[in-house]
């Protein structure tokens, strides 16, 4: 298990570095550059172009800015400036005056660490996982046990909702109901620590992995209730609720594990539009504003963030399946 | 061996347990009747699809939508069943009356070990602790002669073989020391070889406990070997009924002679098996008279009119030995052909 957990976390290593190649190459396809200004207002001049990117390295090439990137590089005064592999994602290109990991982890004064933009983000992704996880399997489960019923075609209408209508409409559409029609909570919400202002972006981001979540339970369960071992512990003289919940729903659950981290990579993006569109003050708008201003080094690091934080996530479902499924074990 | 003296442990009386499905009323289990007495092996036979496993089931309470039990009465130690609340009848289950299962390997949980499995069973009708109940399931691993035993009770399911799970049932089912154990097909997944210690040690158990088992099978060879008395099922009915050597030596309905006939006999030189022609009815439009008339070969040899308008009834033709069938019985208009000896 230690064996398997340490060589899993090496490989991280080479796929952020790959992760890192793509991104910069792609990065610098596109056009444009981080001194562009918005067509209509003042250009930022050639010779200030020229300083700028020459204190930033941008005057050397390519290969050069992605070594020095990663690895890192002598400076203007001549001092070795470490990089990401010292876990330095380098200065923002935009924001004058602080770095990248400033950006993301550092809160606003006086305010703790879930204050920062990362904390928001976390926040707002664990209240929408633990809102898909504690809806969707109660509510799948209970669309099984009631086959067929109305029950069933209710939750089953509803979770054709969520998987089918992509989070930016479904985001539209509440923001029309709740906050243009009811007036129940603002259509930009501004403070965030109103915990009312959180519920639709939570709801919205995790609507459709709680619908996911709840199909795949009721499938499962229904697999489930047809199995030998349910008669047997009905034949032992077990309570309908402890067959269901001892001896159905562990094993229903396995596959439901599966999904939680593709769940998770899904919640990273969605966050992106949601945060948007909520003018939420997390990392998902963050990275969306860096790619509008080609802000390099904020691309780079936000992207690597999220791919570690993914990768560390399917890292625990695997670990979590060994827990939950004695038939798996791991190949050392 | 008819035990008139003797009161029944479990009377099953006119059982019917219909299945609504779309495609109409089947009739799985149609008035049937038996009882076992105290310490006897009763063997039920047929055919898949004869409704065997629906009676154990029905004993059990456990079936599901759309099956439900229409009629009859199933009386265990005189007290109907089919009263008992739900609440009540969980303490029947695997306490008073187990069942162990045709496939052992899926019939255990996956997920749990198998001491967990049986501590669960002793923990929830003999209020054994977590330590208790784990320690006591160790002890009965032995006695089903599961070697390792201390080692084996901590296995998953998929690290035992079909055997040692079929064992691991048995001490799971005889872990309360129930009155009644029924056996559905308890040796069909397995090896020859495994069926006959399974076969074994279920009869070395039994005269232990003194419990009295219902062996469901279709397997004669089993029958044979294991139960004193039999019963014969065909399409949700109950055909015949006898101790275990006059069935065999004299089997009355034509359905059992022709179960009997098509069995291979080991040395004996056949060109072709006897088989029964044609298939188990369909139990949604079952014939108007005898079930077993369409594919009955005695009724054309005598040329009986009345089989496939009048149902006959189960009826005693020697004492104990019980048969549904128009050769052994008289109606108006109608003389039974042969008289049993």
């Amino acid at each position: 298990m230690a064996t398997y957990l340490i060589r899993r976390l090496l490989w991280l290593i080479p796929i952020l570095f790959v992760v890192a190649l793509i991104t910069f190459i792609m990065m610098h396809a596109a056009p444009g550059g981080p001194w562009d200004r918005d067509l209509n207002a003042r250009q930022v001049d050639a010779t200030t172009q020229n300083t700028l990117n020459e204190y930033y390295g941008l005057d050397k090439p390519l290969w050069r800015q992605f070594t020095a990137y990663v690895f890192g590089d002598v400076n203007k005064e001549n001092k070795f400036v470490c990089g990401l592999v010292c876990g330095n994602l380098g200065p923002s290109y935009r924001v004058r005056g602080r770095t990248v990991q400033d950006i993301l982890f550092e809160p606003p004064k006086e305010k703790s660490f879930l204050y920062s933009r990362f904390g928001y983000s976390m926040r707002l992704g664990g209240l929408a996982l633990s809102m898909a996880i504690l809806i969707g399997i109660p509510a799948g489960m209970i669309a099984a046990l009631k086959q067929n019923t109305w029950i069933d075609y209710v939750s089953l209408f509803i979770t054709s909702i969520g998987i089918s209508i992509p989070s930016f409409v479904m985001a539209i559409f509440l923001i029309i109901i709740f906050a243009s029609m009811l007036h129940l909570v603002n259509v930009v919400p501004k403070d965030w620590d109103d915990g009312k202002a959180w519920i639709l972006p939570a709801a919205v981001l995790g609507f459709g992995t709680m619908a996911f979540t709840a199909r795949l339970t009721r499938a499962s369960m229904l697999e489930v209730l047809r199995q030998d071992y349910v008669r047997t512990a009905r034949a032992k003289g077990l309570h309908e609720r402890v067959v269901i919940f001892r001896h159905m729903l562990r094993n229903a659950l396995i596959p439901v594990v599966t999904i939680l981290g593709p769940a998770l990579a899904a919640l990273v993006t969605g966050s992106f539009i949601i945060e948007t569109m909520f003018g939420f003050p997390g990392m998902g708008r963050a990275y969306v504003t860096a790619i509008g201003q080609r802000d390099y080094s904020m691309i780079l690091g936000t992207t690597l963030l999220f791919v570690f934080l993914v990768s560390l996530a399917n890292l625990t479902v695997d670990m979590l399946y060994v827990v939950i499924d004695p038939r798996i074990r791991i190949n050392e | 061996m008819a035990k008139t003296d003797q009161k029944p442990l479990l009377e099953v009386r006119n059982l019917k347990t219909y299945f609504y499905t779309e495609d109409g009323v089947v009739s799985a289990v149609d008035g049937v009747s038996f009882e076992v007495y105290p310490g006897e092996v009763l063997g039920i036979v047929g055919e898949s699809g004869c409704g065997k496993s629906v009676t154990s089931l029905s004993i059990m309470r456990l079936i599901a939508p759309p099956g439900k039990i229409t009629e009859g009465e199933i009386l265990f130690g005189g007290k109907n069943l089919l009263d008992l609340s739900e609440s009540e009848m969980t303490k029947v289950r695997g306490n008073k009356i187990s069942m162990i299962f045709q496939q052992p390997q899926t019939a255990l949980n996956p997920v749990f070990q198998v001491d967990d499995q049986i501590a669960e069973v002793l923990n929830i009708h003999k209020d054994f602790g977590a330590e208790a109940g784990k320690a006591r399931a160790i002890e009965l691993l032995k006695m089903v002669g599961i070697p390792d035993a201390e080692r084996r009770a901590e296995a998953y399911p998929h690290e035992l073989s079909g055997g040692m799970a079929q064992r691991v049932m048995i001490a799971m089912a005889l872990a309360c020391v129930p009155e009644l154990l029924i056996a559905d097909e308890p040796t069909t997944a397995l090896d020859v070889t495994i069926q006959a210690q399974i076969l074994d040690l279920m009869r070395d158990l039994r005269s232990k406990m003194g419990t009295s088992v219902i062996l469901i099978t279709h397997d004669l060879g089993v029958v044979a070997e294991m139960a004193e008395r039999v019963a014969v099922m065909y399409a949700g009915e109950v055909v015949e009924q006898a101790d275990v050597n006059p069935l065999f030596e004299q089997p009355l309905h034509p359905y059992t002679q022709g179960l009997i006939g098509s069995i291979p006999v080991l040395g004996q030189l056949k060109e072709r098996l006897d088989v029964i022609p044609g298939s188990v009815p369909n139990l949604v439009n079952l014939p108007a008279g005898c079930r077993f008339a369409p594919r009955c070969l005695s009724r054309e040899k005598f040329g009986l009119k009345i089989c496939t308008d009048v149902k006959p009834d189960l009826t005693e033709v020697i004492p104990g030995h019980l048969v549904r069938c128009w050769l052994y019985q008289n109606a108006e208009g109608h003389q039974a052909p042969l008289k049993a000896k």
